[in-house]
């Protein structure tokens, strides 16, 4: 309840936020503060500093950008998942945004904290990476686009550096395409016991799993298999190859192994059908 | 105008929650609420292990802290104690009762067992100084199964027992059980765990001391469901006299039998603010909460029918294993016999053979957790029940009717007579609000086609036992007290009347329907009565709230005091209106003289007898009555619960779709208020069949101590809880009501099991753990399949 003392200091700009994050050896960032705050009062985490960039409007918004889609990283959950234009242009997005956690979390909460927090149990990054979305983030040396599938290095451990700030998710429109992300939980507000985002465009199918790793895993059996023209059960049934889910008090690794392949299958059969 | 308020308020309506204006707009006061000036915060350092031994505890990094006030460990404050805390229910003779301080002293025997404390000047500065105290532990393996920690060669919780035994307790059995067994058509043997369960209410405790050194005195605000029973224990564990001892229970958010306890914090609190002179506050984190506030449940039955072939059962044996924890609270080892007198149900069964065994682990103590006793009981006989039904053949329904008490009042076969009921009426409605053959044809359909969604329907025909108790029934199981419980209504001279209540609401809405009875009884505004409680030198004598006992004892004692002021009032009203009291109609507040158009109100008699210038000869000034009450039976509500779930065959995820409760609470004062007991009732019911379970690894860490993980469900994980009633009125209360606070916890549990064993008929799985996880049912599916 009573995390350990820390700063706190308020950024005006990206720019200051990067240089903030500088000046001390263990600086965090802080934005709707769903993931951390709650580490902060366990004492789990205890950084020097907290550079709050909740305050930085500009980060907040959700723009056509040609023919790919902009999401400014401090875009609360529940904008994300009530934006008209997102809504059409790529409704997966919206979608995984509204069955998020609860109200408060969705109110809170933003795409880029969940993102940057590296959480194998969060819903956007088997998202992002079976949409091939590109992460935007600025640090001390300029501006780098990182490709989702390369962003989550592993247990909520990113690419991110430690004076990094990500600033935008660039996606695809989907446009004639299929899409589907089934997440299985306990409760409607709990972390996915396993999900699987599936997306089918231009005549091929990627599919990605959350919490089937200790980051979100690329179901490339399945992928071969439908490929070569394997049916959803038969392309589902290669979901858990390769993966190394954990046991914890939701489930067994033994039964993520097999959540994996039946959500895999439902989604197939969304994605092929849509 | 005055009929339309007669119809809102009176008995029997939903009257607006008094509650509600102060809890809704944030002037409610919870512990958390108060402050004193000078006051200091406390922040107890606990054991991360769940057995070892203190090697040492070195304070010194602590008491140089920021903002520190002071540190003990618990060996400094050993001989401070007069009386260790309490332990009111020793159910047997040689029951092993550890002596059990606020600060472990020599070795910590669960994972939160306290062991050192330190005050500073705020809530953050105590805990930062808490996390520098350095204790030495020794770790010893912990014992964490309750069947493993009855081995010869067991790790002993208490080394100066010998044993981790604590005590067995048994009632029946004998050569007529025997026989019934030996001579049945058919017997049922059946085993079922009940997991540990951590209570969560809203609120977490916390504690306030306010001392007076130069005078002894101290004040005691906590967040509890017994301030009176506190002040009495508490006075022998610290030794500040009784009389100097005032406990106040201010508003407190729920406690479903976690705050009828008497903590270490408590102790503690008191005990430093006498020492250091200063206010003591301290507020229970959450995550500590899961393990500093105590369990529920946590037991193995073991539970046998005899029954005949047409399906009558004859007899019922029981053996329960039941996990104590490490310390024996306020009633650890009675919590389970509370269940000891209805594992036969709604049923009339001839045997009867009831047997427990209290077990000692390195673990959080138990003690009453909502329905405390009676859930476990219910869930074994609903399921075995069912188990009985599979095995004959024969429909659950039809089963439960062939063994029905028909006849009351009925002396079952545990000993104690039922007053009052009608258990065909209740299943009859739940069927009719079901549509139970319609459900059954679209069942039969699914499995004839193979649907990977199965429908199951689960039957629960609970009984309870509450209102507790008479106390010559509490004496003779060895119970410290007594379960009476007072009231005082108090008529002001303008019209106004105050209610004193000795039971201590948590949530129950005392304020609202013990308004309306008064309101009703003397004919005053609901708006003018005001009901005050949870404060002992405001309402010196009091029982408290647990057991669903507020409207069963305290609205009878309540009803008594009424029926005094109504007496004295005639004796005044006679004298006013010189005429004899016989003469004199009561109605709704307002004497009549008969056959005439003079009346005069209670109101009036409140005024005269205030200003006692012309009161009758020998009677005393003032009209205020006060009347204890002492039942002569315990309460009986009864009923029937219907779950309806749905289960995904492929990943074992279970959806309850619908459920229906229809509850025999005998006369309803507030239907919203019964409704609201009974919805929260189940939930927490259900939790415990589908969601809950406090899970311990083998060295005794609790794995799963926060709410992320403990998973409370909330209302997106339940359907509408179709609620209704029917009605026999309890010949033993005032206004015929009976108890409603755990019906539902106690009803709903079986229901839902058994719903989900029935989805899964056709696969051929008859058992299932609590809490049925989707994983669970999977492997269950799984196992039968192979």
């Amino acid at each position: 309840m009573i995390p350990a003392t820390f700063d706190y200091d308020v950024a005006e700009s990206v720019d200051h936020a990067i240089e903030l994050l500088g000046s001390r050896g263990d600086a965090k960032l802080l934005a709707g503060g769903h993931s951390l705050l709650p580490l902060m009062k366990l004492r789990f985490a205890r950084p020097e500093l907290l550079v709050d960039i909740g305050r930085l409007p500009e980060l907040s918004y959700v723009r056509e950008d040609g023919d790919r889609i902009a999401i400014g990283a401090l875009t609360r959950h529940h904008d994300v998942a009530t934006n008209e234009f997102l809504r059409g242009a790529n409704p997966l997005v919206a979608e995984t945004a509204a069955g998020i956690g609860d109200p408060q979390v969705r109110h809170r909460g933003t795409i880029g904290g969940s993102v940057a927090h590296g959480d194998p149990a969060a819903d956007f990054p088997a998202v992002l990476v079976a949409l091939e979305a590109e992460l935007v983030v600025r640090g001390p040396g300029g501006e780098r686009t990182i490709a989702a599938g390369d962003f989550f290095r592993g247990f909520f451990e990113t690419a991110l550096g430690p004076q990094d700030v990500l600033t935008e998710i660039r996606l695809p429109k989907l446009v004639g395409a299929g899409w589907a992300y089934l997440k299985f939980h306990r409760r409607q507000q709990d972390w996915a016991t396993v999900g699987v985002a599936a997306v089918r465009s231009n005549g091929s199918a990627r599919v990605a799993l959350t919490n089937m790793g200790a980051k979100p895993v690329r179901a490339r059996g399945v992928e071969e298999a439908l490929a070569s023209g394997a049916d959803p059960a038969t392309a589902a049934a290669r979901a858990a190859e390769g993966a190394a889910p954990p046991s914890d008090t939701a489930a067994s690794a033994e039964y993520r192994g097999h959540l994996a392949q039946v959500l895999t299958r439902r989604a197939l059969e969304r994605v092929m059908s849509g | 105008m005055a009929v339309t308020e007669q119809l809102a308020t009176g008995i029997g309506a939903s009257a607006p929650r008094k509650e509600d204006a102060r809890l809704l707009t944030g002037q409610a006061r919870f512990v958390d609420n108060l402050t004193a000036p000078a006051m200091i915060w406390m922040a107890v350092v606990r054991s991360p292990h769940a057995h070892a031994r203190i090697a040492g505890v070195d304070l010194t990094k602590a008491r140089a802290a920021e903002g520190i006030v002071a540190a003990f460990s618990g060996a400094e404050l050993e001989n401070d104690w007069k009386a260790p805390l309490p332990m009111a229910w020793p159910v047997t003779e040689d029951i092993r009762n550890p002596a059990h301080l606020p600060l472990a002293t020599t070795k910590a025997r669960y994972v939160g067992d306290g062991v050192a404390v330190v005050l500073a000047e705020s809530r953050a500065l105590a805990k930062d100084a808490a996390e520098l105290v350095e204790v030495e532990y020794e770790p010893i393996p912990a014992v964490v199964d309750v069947e493993d920690a009855l081995a010869d060669a067991a790790q002993l919780v208490h080394d100066e027992f010998g044993t981790n035994h604590c005590y067995t307790w048994s009632i029946g059995g004998g050569e007529d059980v025997d026989r019934l067994f030996a001579d049945a058509d058919v017997v049922i043997e059946e085993r079922y765990r009940q997991q540990r369960l951590i209570p969560n209410p809203m609120e977490p405790r916390g504690v306030l001391a306010q001392p007076t050194q130069a005078t002894g005195e101290v004040t005691l605000f906590s967040s509890t469901q017994i301030p009176h029973i506190t002040r009495v224990t508490l006075a022998l564990a610290t030794g500040i006299p009784e009389s100097k001892l005032r406990v106040v229970a201010p508003d407190v958010g729920g406690g479903f039998g976690a705050k009828l306890q008497v903590y270490p914090e408590e102790a503690l609190a008191i005990a430093l603010a006498m020492r250091l002179g200063r206010p003591v506050k301290w507020i229970e984190e959450r995550s500590e909460n899961a393990v500093a506030t105590h369990h529920g449940r946590d037991m193995i039955q073991e539970i046998s029918l005899a029954a005949t072939s047409d399906g009558k059962v004859t007899a019922v044996r029981v053996r329960l294993t039941v996990s104590m924890g490490a310390y024996l609270m306020i009633i650890t080892p009675g919590t389970p016999l509370l269940g000891a007198w209805v594992y036969g149900g709604a049923y009339d069964i001839r045997g009867y053979a009831f047997e427990c065994r209290g077990v000692f682990t390195n673990q959080t103590p138990t003690d009453a957790y909502r329905g405390a006793g009676r859930p476990e009981a219910t869930y074994a006989i609903e399921r075995a029940m069912d188990a009985l039904a599979r095995k004959l053949e024969l429909d659950p329904v039809e089963l439960r009717r062939r063994n029905f008490i028909t006849e009351f009042p009925a002396t079952i076969a545990s000993g104690l007579t039922i007053d009052s009921g009608d258990y065909n009426a209740s299943l009859d409605r739940a069927l009719e609000m079901l549509g139970y053959d319609e459900l059954r044809r679209e069942q039969a359909e699914r499995r004839e086609r193979g649907d990977t969604t199965q429908i199951g329907i689960g039957f629960s025909t609970y009984i309870e036992m509450c209102g507790l108790a008479p106390s010559r029934i509490l004496g003779a199981l060895r119970y410290a007290a007594g379960g009476w419980e007072a009231a005082t209504i108090r008529c002001l001279p303008t019209g106004t009347v105050q209610v004193l209540t000795g039971t201590t609401p948590h949530g129950q809405s005392h304020d609202t329907t013990f308004a309306q009875v008064v309101a009703d009884r003397l004919g005053v505004g609901y708006d003018e009565v005001e009901v005050l409680h949870g404060d002992t030198s405001l309402v010196p004598l009091g029982m408290d709230t647990y057991g669903s006992r507020s409207l069963a004892i305290g609205m009878a004692a309540l009803c008594h005091a009424a029926d005094k002021v109504v007496a004295k009032s005639q004796k005044i009203v006679a004298h006013a209106l010189e005429v004899a009291e016989e003469d004199l109609e009561y109605d709704g507040g307002t004497f009549r003289v008969r056959g005439t158009d003079r009346t005069m109100t209670v109101k009036e008699a409140a005024f005269a007898a205030w200003h006692a210038h012309d009161l009758p000869e020998g009677l005393e000034p003032t009209l205020e009555e006060t009347a204890v009450y002492d039942p002569s039976n315990f309460s009986w509500p009864a009923g029937t619960h219907v779950a309806v779930v749905e289960v995904d065959t492929e990943t074992g995820a279970v959806e309850l779709v619908r459920y229906i409760a229809v509850d025999d609470v005998g006369t309803v004062v507030n239907p919203q208020v019964v409704d609201g007991q009974v919805q929260g009732g189940v939930a927490q019911g259900v939790a415990q069949a589908l969601w809950e379970e406090a899970v311990y690894d083998e060295i005794g860490n609790l794995v799963n101590g926060s709410l992320a993980d403990y998973l409370v469900p909330s209302a997106a994980e339940l359907p509408t809880i179709e609620v209704d009633r029917t009605v026999t009125e309890s010949p033993n209360h005032p206004l015929g009501a009976k108890g409603v606070g755990e019906t539902g916890t106690i009803a709903a549990t079986p229901a839902v099991v058994n719903a989900v064993l029935d989805a899964l008929a056709p696969y051929g799985v008859t058992d299932i753990d609590m809490p049925a996880t989707p994983e669970r049912v999977w492997r269950a599916i799984k196992e039968a399949r192979s």
